[in-house]
C-alpha cells in the first residue's frame, strides 16, 4: 500500500501541479499579476502565432517518422531474419543507434554528416562536381530533424518486429507453400498479420516519444522553422517566461499525445487484423 | 489418380545422413501409413514427397510424372499438419479459402467449395470463427478442410491426432478411415503410434534410422515380419523375445511369442514363472511373468483370469507361432 501512494504521487503531483499552474497567471517576467487566469492562458497559447505551425509540424514529424520506421523496420526485420554470416554481430550493431543520446547524435548528424560545409554529404555532393552543396537545415529543416529521429527510432522497429517474425511458426510458411502461396502472398496475407500486434505498439511507443523530441530540434537550431509543440512550451518558458501559459501547452500536449496514439493505432487495427 | 514412387531416395542435413536409400510404391488409391519410432525420419520422407525439403539424390514420380524438382504448389498434393498450422488470424471460412484464392478461382465457385467442405466436416456453424476459438478436433478439420478442397492428387498427414486426447483420438481415427473411403484419394499417413497404423492403413511402410524395414499389409507384417524390428514394434503388448539357451534349443540365435499366441496354466507347462504385474482391462488381462533365466514375458490372458502378484504359473508357446532370427535379426522360417 505505501509503495502504491509514493508511486501514485510520483506520478500525480507533476501533473497536478502543471494542470494548476496553467490556469494561473504565472510570468516571471510579470511578478505583480497573479492570481487566476481562467482559461485565458490557453487562449493565447492557441492564438500564439507559432502554435498552429508548431501544431503541424508535431503532427507530420510524428507520422512521418512511425511510417518510415515502421515500413524500413519490417523490411530491415526480414532481412535479419535470414541466414547469414556474422548475423549475431549485425544485430549488435543495429541496434546502436538507439543507445546514442539524442543529443550527442544530433551534433553528430549537424556537423559530421548534414554540415553544409564540412558535412559527409557536402563532401560527396563536391566529389560529383556541385559547388554549393545543398543545406539541409536552412533549406528542409523539418526533414532533416525528421530524418535525425527516424535514424535513431528505426533499431527499436526493426528489433521488435524481428523479435515478432521469429515467433512465427514454420509450419505455417509450409502450409501457406503447400496453398500455392508465393513470397508475396506469404509476406502479405501470413507475415504482416502476424506483425499487426507489434506494428501497433511500435506506434504506440514512438509517439509517445516522438511528440517529446526536443534535443534534436534545439541543437540544430531549427526551432523557428521546424519547432513542434514541445519546443513551443519551452520558448514560452525560456524566451517569455510564462510559466502559466507553458503549462497550458503542456496540457495540450498531453491531449494531443493520447488523441494521434489512439486514432493511429485503431487505424492500424482495422487494416491488418481484419 | 494419385500413385507416388520414390527411387533412391536419399536425403542428409548437411553430414546427417537421415533417409540413406528409400525404393516405394504407393499405388493410387491407397492409404499408405508410415510408421518408426520417433526421429527415423517419418517427416522427413513425407516432407520429400511434398517438395518442402529437396531431395539429396533420387527421383520422385507423382502419377509416373518426375516431380524431383517440381515446387510444393505444383505437385498438387494437399497436407496436414501436425500443428495443424491454420492461419491464426483468419477465420475458417478464410483458411479453407486460402488455396483457392491463391489458385486465383473466383468468388462464387470458392463459396461454393468451402461450403461443401464445411458441411462434409460438419463446421458449417463455426465459419466464422477463429481457429483459437475452436476445439482441437475441430481444428483439425478445418485443416482437413483446407486440405480436401484442393481436392489433390494425394494426401499427406504428419501425425495429425498426437494433439488429441485419447477419446477424441479413436473418433478422428475413424473419421479420416471415413473420408478414405468417400474420396477414394490416396492417403499417406505419419505417425509413431502403431495401433493407428494397424486399424487405418491399407498397408504399412515400417520404418528405423530412414531405412525400409518392410512394406506390406498390416496382417502380412502381423503374420510375417520381415526382422526382429518389425516383429517387436508391429502388435500390442508387443512381441517377446527369447534369446541365449532357450533359444539354442530351437537352433537360432533369438526367438519371438507374441503375449497372445502363449498358453497359461497354473499347473503345467514349457517355462514356469511368477506373476509380476497383473494389468486387469475387463476384456483382457496383461500378465507380466518373471521366468527365471528368460526374463520377463507379457502374457495375453482371459479378462477374468483371477491371478495376481506372486502366483506360480507355467507358460507354453503355441506350435508354430514362434518366430526365429538369426543373429542379424532377419527372420527364419517359423517353427
Ligand atoms: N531441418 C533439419 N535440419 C537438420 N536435421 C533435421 C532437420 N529435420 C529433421 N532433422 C533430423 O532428421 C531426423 C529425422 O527427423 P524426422 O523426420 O522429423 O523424424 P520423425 O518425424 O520420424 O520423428 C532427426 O534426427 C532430426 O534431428
Ligand atoms: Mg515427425
Amino acid at each position: 500500500m505505501p509503495s502504491v501512494l509514493v508511486l501514485s504521487g510520483w506520478a500525480f503531483i507533476p501533473l497536478a501541479l502543471t494542470f494548476y499552474f496553467a490556469f494561473l497567471s504565472y510570468n516571471l517576467q510579470d511578478p505583480e499579476n497573479t492570481g487566476w487566469a481562467g482559461l485565458s492562458n490557453f487562449y493565447y497559447f492557441f492564438k500564439d502565432p507559432f502554435f498552429v505551425k508548431d501544431l503541424i509540424n508535431t503532427i507530420v514529424l510524428v507520422v512521418g517518422v512511425i511510417v518510415t520506421t515502421v515500413v524500413g523496420g519490417v523490411f530491415l526485420a526480414l532481412l535479419l531474419d535470414q541466414k547469414f554470416w556474422g548475423r549475431g554481430i549485425v544485430r549488435l550493431l543495429v541496434i546502436a543507434p538507439f543507445f546514442i543520446m539524442p543529443t550527442v547524435s544530433s551534433l553528430v548528424w549537424k556537423n559530421l554528416i548534414m554540415h553544409p560545409v564540412f558535412g559527409l554529404t557536402a563532401e560527396i555532393q563536391r566529389f560529383f562536381g556541385e559547388h554549393q552543396p545543398f543545406d539541409w537545415f536552412g533549406r528542409a529543416p523539418l526533414f532533416s530533424v525528421g530524418l535525425i529521429v527516424a535514424w535513431q527510432w528505426l533499431p527499436y522497429a526493426a528489433l521488435i518486429l524481428l523479435t515478432a517474425l521469429q515467433s512465427l511458426d514454420e509450419e505455417q510458411k509450409d502450409a501457406a507453400q503447400m496453398d500455392g502461396a508465393n513470397a508475396v502472398n506469404y509476406f502479405w496475407h501470413i507475415v504482416l498479420p502476424h506483425l499487426a500486434r507489434p506494428i501497433t505498439v511500435v506506434i504506440l511507443i514512438e509517439t509517445i516519444f516522438i511528440l517529446n523530441v526536443f534535443a534534436e530540434i534545439k541543437v540544430t537550431s531549427v526551432g523557428g522553422f521546424a519547432g513542434n509543440l514541445t519546443y513551443l512550451v519551452f520558448s514560452q518558458l525560456n524566451d517569455a517566461n510564462d510559466v502559466g501559459m507553458a503549462a497550458a501547452g503542456g496540457l495540450v500536449a498531453v491531449v494531443l499525445a493520447n488523441i494521434v496514439s489512439a486514432l493511429l493505432v485503431r487505424f492500424v487495427g482495422k487494416n491488418l487484423e481484419a | 489418380m494419385g500413385s507416388i514412387t520414390l527411387e533412391h531416395v536419399n536425403k542428409s542435413f548437411g553430414t546427417h545422413q537421415v533417409i540413406p536409400d528409400v525404393n516405394l510404391t504407393i499405388e493410387d488409391g491407397d492409404f499408405v501409413v508410415f510408421v518408426g519410432p520417433s526421429g527415423c525420419g517419418k517427416s522427413t520422407l513425407l516432407r520429400l514427397i511434398a517438395g518442402l525439403e529437396d531431395t539429396s539424390s533420387g527421383r520422385i514420380l507423382l502419377d509416373g510424372q518426375d516431380m524431383t524438382d517440381a515446387g510444393p504448389a505444383k505437385r498438387g498434393l494437399a497436407m496436414v499438419f501436425q500443428s495443424y498450422a491454420l492461419y491464426p488470424h483468419m477465420n475458417v471460412y478464410n483458411n479453407i479459402a486460402f488455396p483457392l484464392k491463391m489458385a486465383k478461382l473466383d468468388k462464387a465457385t470458392i463459396d461454393a467449395k468451402v461450403k461443401d467442405a464445411a458441411r462434409i466436416l460438419n463446421l458449417t456453424e463455426y465459419l466464422e470463427r477463429k481457429p483459437r476459438q475452436l476445439s482441437g478436433g475441430q481444428r483439425q478439420r478445418v485443416a482437413i478442410g483446407r486440405a480436401i478442397v484442393r481436392e489433390p492428387i494425394a494426401f499427406l498427414f504428419d501425425e495429425p491426432l498426437s494433439n488429441l486426447d485419447a477419446a477424441l483420438r479413436v473418433n478422428m481415427r475413424l473419421e479420416i478411415s471415413e473420408l478414405h473411403q468417400q474420396l477414394k484419394t490416396t492417403m499417406v499417413y505419419v505417425t509413431h503410434d502403431q495401433v493407428e497404423a494397424m486399424t487405418m492403413a491399407d498397408k504399412i511402410v515400417v520404418l528405423n534410422a530412414g531405412r525400409v524395414e518392410q512394406f506390406g499389409t498390416p496382417m502380412e507384417l502381423y503374420r510375417t515380419p520381415a526382422n526382429r524390428f518389425v516383429a517387436g514394434f508391429i502388435g500390442s503388448p508387443r512381441m517377446n523375445f527369447v534369446d541365449g539357451a532357450e533359444a539354442t534349443k530351437y537352433g537360432v540365435h533369438a526367438i519371438g511369442v507374441r503375449p497372445e499366441h502363449i498358453t497359461l496354466s497354473t499347473t503345467e507347462g514349457a517355462w514356469a514363472g511368477e506373476v509380476g504385474v497383473a494389468e486387469h482391462l475387463g476384456s483382457d488381462t496383461f500378465l507380466h511373468v518373471t521366468c527365471g533365466p528368460l526374463g520377463t514375458l507379457t502374457v495375453r490372458a482371459e479378462g477374468e483370469k483371477p491371478l495376481s502378484h506372486g502366483d506360480k504359473v507355467w507358460l507354453t508357446p503355441q506350435p508354430g507361432r514362434i518366430y526365429r532370427f538369426d543373429k542379424d535379426g532377419r527372420t527364419l522360417a517359423a517353427a
